[in-house]
């Protein structure tokens, strides 16, 4: 259902922030974009990044030691 | 001198930059591009240690010595470095060279990438002009993007941000 995928897996912080924020800028406003990531501080703040963005954190989830974000493009 | 975030509602935020070891370096590029990231228009004024952030060549270095809170992950424990072992020839660039290491076995940036994203996500790099008459570096010697200014810049921009911080 995403319109685009970023791999974060083992970036550390503030790394998948930043790819995250290049990923989205070049999408269209109303796609998605799922965010894989290993960084257990990605949680807080995929959150805070997104309430502070506009863009809407659809859902955030882990699997194993994978943190799954999946984020609506404002 | 206005420029169009000044006239619209974006946050903004200043750093002063005064430290340039690898160490020290982290905090203000950390905090500038994930503001960036954020939306917030972020000026960087790069002063006294903290200029040679903006040379062209990066070759950051570490020392242990007079920082009793350093302690390296070594076998499962942390080992800390004593003043007197701290300063034998060699020690801080071993400690250097572990910290790189260690940067890059925990999928942590380097400077010279966080600075890479500043540049990209436009934050203003002002290069302290006192700074650089009192230590004698050449303009070509920093990065083209580095803008020359000094108190009286900063505190400019200082007056309208939301956040100020000294690192």
């Amino acid at each position: 259902m995403a319109d685009q995928t970023l791999d974060a897996k083992g970036l550390n912080c503030p790394l998948p922030i930043l790819r995250a924020k290049k990923a989205l800028k070049g999408m269209e406003a109303g796609q998605v974009l799922e965010v894989q990531a290993t960084d257990p501080g990605s949680v807080a703040d995929f959150a805070a990044f997104c309430s502070h963005t506009g863009n809407e954190l659809l859902s955030s989830s882990s699997e194993g030691d994978i943190y799954r974000f999946e984020i609506k493009r404002s | 001198m206005l420029d169009e975030n000044d006239l619209g509602n974006a946050k903004q935020m200043t750093i002063i930059v005064t430290k340039g070891s690898l160490d020290w370096a982290y905090p203000p590029f950390i905090l500038g591009t994930t503001a960036a990231a954020m939306d917030v228009d972020v000026t960087m004024f790069f002063t006294f240690y903290g200029l040679p952030l903006l040379k062209k060549d990066l070759n950051l270095k570490l020392t242990t010595l007079g920082n009793a809170a350093m302690e390296m992950p070594m076998m499962g424990t942390h080992i800390a470095m004593p003043n007197i072992v701290g300063a034998l020839p060699g020690v801080d660039a071993a400690a250097a060279k572990m910290m790189k290491n260690l940067i890059k076995k925990k999928g942590v940036a380097s400077i010279e990438e966080l600075r890479e994203a500043a540049i990209e996500s436009e934050i203003k790099l002002i290069g302290c002009q006192m700074t650089l008459d009192l230590f004698e570096y050449e303009r070509d010697e920093m990065i083209d993007e580095m803008e020359i200014g000094g108190a009286a810049t900063y505190m400019a921009k200082a007056l309208k941000s939301d956040i100020n911080l000294f690192i």
